[in-house]
């Protein structure tokens, strides 16, 4: 299977340029029986990894093996074989999910090298989600940003809010949906905060024919009603969370506590960079086709990479789906812009990164916002998708070792952003999405001219109008 | 009164071929004062070790009850330096030892070696924490055994043959069997998948096995008993009881009659 990338990285996510029309699945699902549930499988860490020497990706290679490869870069372990970036990461749950977390990890990695898999993924990707997602060079947002002098730095959207659903989340649900039909698992549970990623993983259980239950915390549910309804419409059951604070973070208890029970039938579709191993590296893997299609777009348009990366982080897929690819290359700049809410000194608000301490949560160590008794706090952020208390493993690693930087906007900023590139693009953004939007009056001030700056324009702003009525004047 | 530790209860139990009686309350549910009661009229009827949980705002492994529990208790203003107060004070009026059940981030707040050492410092002697699993456990196993803290580990049905062996080897004050694939909470009766579990747990060890999760009748105990458990866990049961009585007094008498009907129905 031919591929036209020139990227030396990962061959998990092959991009192809032909057309190959698959109208039904050419997979051969009876191949992985062995991968459902067996209580006589081997448990000890070292001896249930599959070796797979057809994965070219050294980030997702086991200690052993990466030590081996020769090409120069500095190789992070990310993650290692216990699934740690860094001393981030782990799989912090309950002893009952331990074997279903070892056998999820095979499976991705025997898949990740499967032709048959790789095949009908790039196809679902290609016409059902509709990738590859344009590279926008936004003129006006350009202009706004010149300087007195006419200098300034070229801004480019990557256009996600154009696939099907309109967001990113939709790479991540039709993988693991294939994944899970893989493993045997007819049915499919996951967590919700705004919604998108009810939506997403409704939408591939309709189109897989899976029986779908969504966990949405019953405030959300109220706040986002719209979501509620489309997700029942897809044929999903969505079940309220009335424990703890009601939101995403207890909607994401109750999956885990659903999993820790029908872990044998089920596979829980997480919706982030977050949770236990081997989620982070699979979720990211999964969005990292983000990356691979910008540097190719990169090169076709400017003949270069892009300097500055800059994308919203909640739980932190889309910005790791971005940055994966370039995380090695130095010379470009990875921004994460987290929600400030009210204000970082206003106890209201979601910035992990800036504000959080390093504990465990929903299986992850990693950056959290807690109290002084080691108590998950409830964050706030005027987009429902970013007011996680916790964030990705892997990106409280690349702030540690200072590879990449996080910064904060508050809902007010969002809002202007919000309205601003609707105005001067004609594009609306996502709420969560307007905060890296947001960023870009805080950077491109400080970027020389001609800089190259790649947004990830992560979801369309549809879903946000009625939040944004009651703040926006037009 | 000084009390011995988990192994010693179970090595002088076993001698007088008894099977031990260990419930289960959530720490300031309704409050922290009946929560001392509580542990007195647990400790007066007959229990042989009591696990005290910890309050915590996202307990994973956690069922309803025991969730609705902890999150009563938070409302409360329950933590856990007032939980240390309350133990500093009641412990040494208990004749059974206690086992502290905690989720991770609150000791990782405080810092495992501060943790171990304040919990040490109030008579506690065993801890439980179900979301750290067997590869995490390296710092916990280590500050445990420096402060005298006996580290109970868990084993489930889903736990493969290999590593299951190498849990009970780690495990210290006995052996955690959860007997169902599941969270916390009475189910209407124990699966027998715990009589073979407890088989092949006891081919790998000579330490004593206690079952938890969902036992709630005397019926079960007397069945988890007869199948060779060394001690048998109660928890949801007991919390229900307490927490949703019309009165702390109310919920201590119900707490008192269920210590009574399940320990009668074990040898």
């Amino acid at each position: 299977m031919a591929s036209s990338i020139t990227s030396s990285s990962s061959r998990l996510f092959p991009i192809t340029r032909e057309s190959q029309p698959t109208s039904h699945s050419t997979l051969n699902f009876s191949k992985f029986a062995s991968f459902s549930s067996s209580s006589s499988a081997s448990g000890s860490k070292t001896s249930s990894y599959i070796s797979c020497s057809l994965t070219r990706d050294p980030s997702v290679l086991p200690l052993e093996e990466q030590s081996k490869l020769s090409n120069g870069s500095v190789l992070f372990q990310r993650p290692d074989s216990l699934g740690r970036f860094g001393k981030f990461g782990g799989k912090y749950v309950p002893e009952t999910l331990i074997n279903a977390l070892t056998e999820l990890e095979a499976a991705f990695h025997s898949l990740s090298a499967d032709e048959d898999f790789q095949k009908e993924l790039a196809g679902i990707l290609r016409d059902y989600v509709g990738r590859e997602s344009p590279l926008y060079f936004a003129e006006r947002l350009t202009e706004h940003y010149k300087r007195a002098n006419g200098e300034g730095p070229q801004i480019y959207l990557k256009r996600e809010d154009l696939n099907h659903t309109g967001a990113h989340k939709i790479n991540n649900a039709v993988a693991q949906a294939l994944l899970a039909k893989c493993l045997g698992k007819k049915r499919i549970i996951a967590e919700t905060g705004a919604g998108q990623h009810g939506v997403a993983t409704a939408t591939v259980c309709a189109r897989f024919g899976l029986e779908c239950i969504v966990y949405m915390g019953a405030q959300d549910m109220e706040r986002q009603a719209l979501n509620v309804f489309r997700m029942r419409l897809l044929g999903a059951e969505v079940r309220p969370v009335h424990s703890g604070t009601a939101t995403l973070k207890d909607a994401t208890s109750e999956a885990i506590r659903d999993w820790v029970t029908n872990v044998e039938t089920t596979h829980y579709i997480l919706g982030s960079v977050a949770g236990p191993h081997p989620y982070p590296m699979m979720v990211r893997e999964f969005h990292a086709v983000i990356g691979k299609e910008t540097r190719k777009q990169a090169l076709e348009k400017w003949g270069g990479k892009p300097d500055v990366l800059i994308a919203c982080v909640g739980g932190g897929s889309n910005a790791m789906g971005l940055f994966h690819e370039f995380v090695d290359d130095k010379d470009v700049r990875l921004i994460g812009v987290e929600a400030a809410g009210f204000g970082l000194d206003s106890g209201k608000h979601a910035a992990t990164l800036t504000k959080g301490e390093v504990g465990v949560l929903h299986g992850a160590m990693s950056y959290l916002l807690q109290d002084d008794d080691g108590q998950i706090i409830e964050p706030h952020s005027i987009s429902a998708g970013l007011d996680y208390p916790g964030v990705g493993p892997e990106h409280s690693f690349l702030k540690d070792i200072g590879r990449a930087e996080y910064y904060s906007i508050t809902d007010e900023e969002a809002l202007e952003a919000f309205k601003r590139v609707s105005r001067l693009e004609g594009i609306i953004p996502a709420l969560e999405t307007s905060h890296a939007l947001a960023y870009l009056e805080k950077v491109c001030p400080t970027l020389p001219n001609g800089a190259k700056v790649v947004v990830n324009f992560s979801g369309r702003g549809d879903k946000d109008v009625h939040t944004a009525i009651k703040y926006l004047k037009v | 009164m000084e009390t011995v530790g988990l192994s010693e209860t179970f090595t002088r139990l076993k001698k007088q071929g008894k099977v031990a009686f260990i419930p289960y309350i959530t720490a300031g549910d309704p409050d922290l004062s009946t929560t001392a009661e509580a542990l007195k009229v647990l400790d007066s009827c007959g229990s042989d070790i009591i696990e005290l949980g910890v309050p915590y705002s996202d307990p994973l492994a956690d069922g309803p009850v025991i969730q609705a529990a902890a999150t009563r208790s938070l409302a409360k203003g329950t933590n856990f330096d007032a939980i240390i107060s309350m133990l500093k004070e009641v412990v040494p009026q208990l004749s059974c030892p206690i086992a502290l059940f905690t989720y991770y981030n609150p000791i990782l707040k405080r810092g495992t070696e501060r943790f171990m050492s304040t919990i040490r410092d109030c008579g506690v002697h065993g801890l439980v924490v179900p979301d750290v699993p067997l590869e995490e456990t390296k710092t916990l196993r280590m500050e445990a055994k420096n402060n005298g803290i006996e580290l109970v580990l868990l084993t489930t049905p889903t736990t493969p043959t290999n590593r299951m062996k190498a849990i009970v080897d780690a495990s210290e004050g006995f052996v955690y069997l959860v007997s169902s694939v599941g969270v916390t909470g009475a189910r209407a009766s124990v699966s027998d998948k715990v009589q073979t579990l407890l088989q092949e747990i006891k081919e790998a060890t000579t330490k004593p096995v206690a079952v938890g999760f969902g036992i709630s009748k005397p019926e079960h105990v007397k069945q988890v008993a007869g199948w060779g458990a060394d001690g048998v866990i109660v928890g949801s049961a007991m919390v229900k009881l307490l927490g949703e009585a019309n009165s702390p007094q109310e919920g201590l008498k119900e707490l008192e009659n269920l210590t009574n009907s399940l320990k009668s129905a074990l040898p």
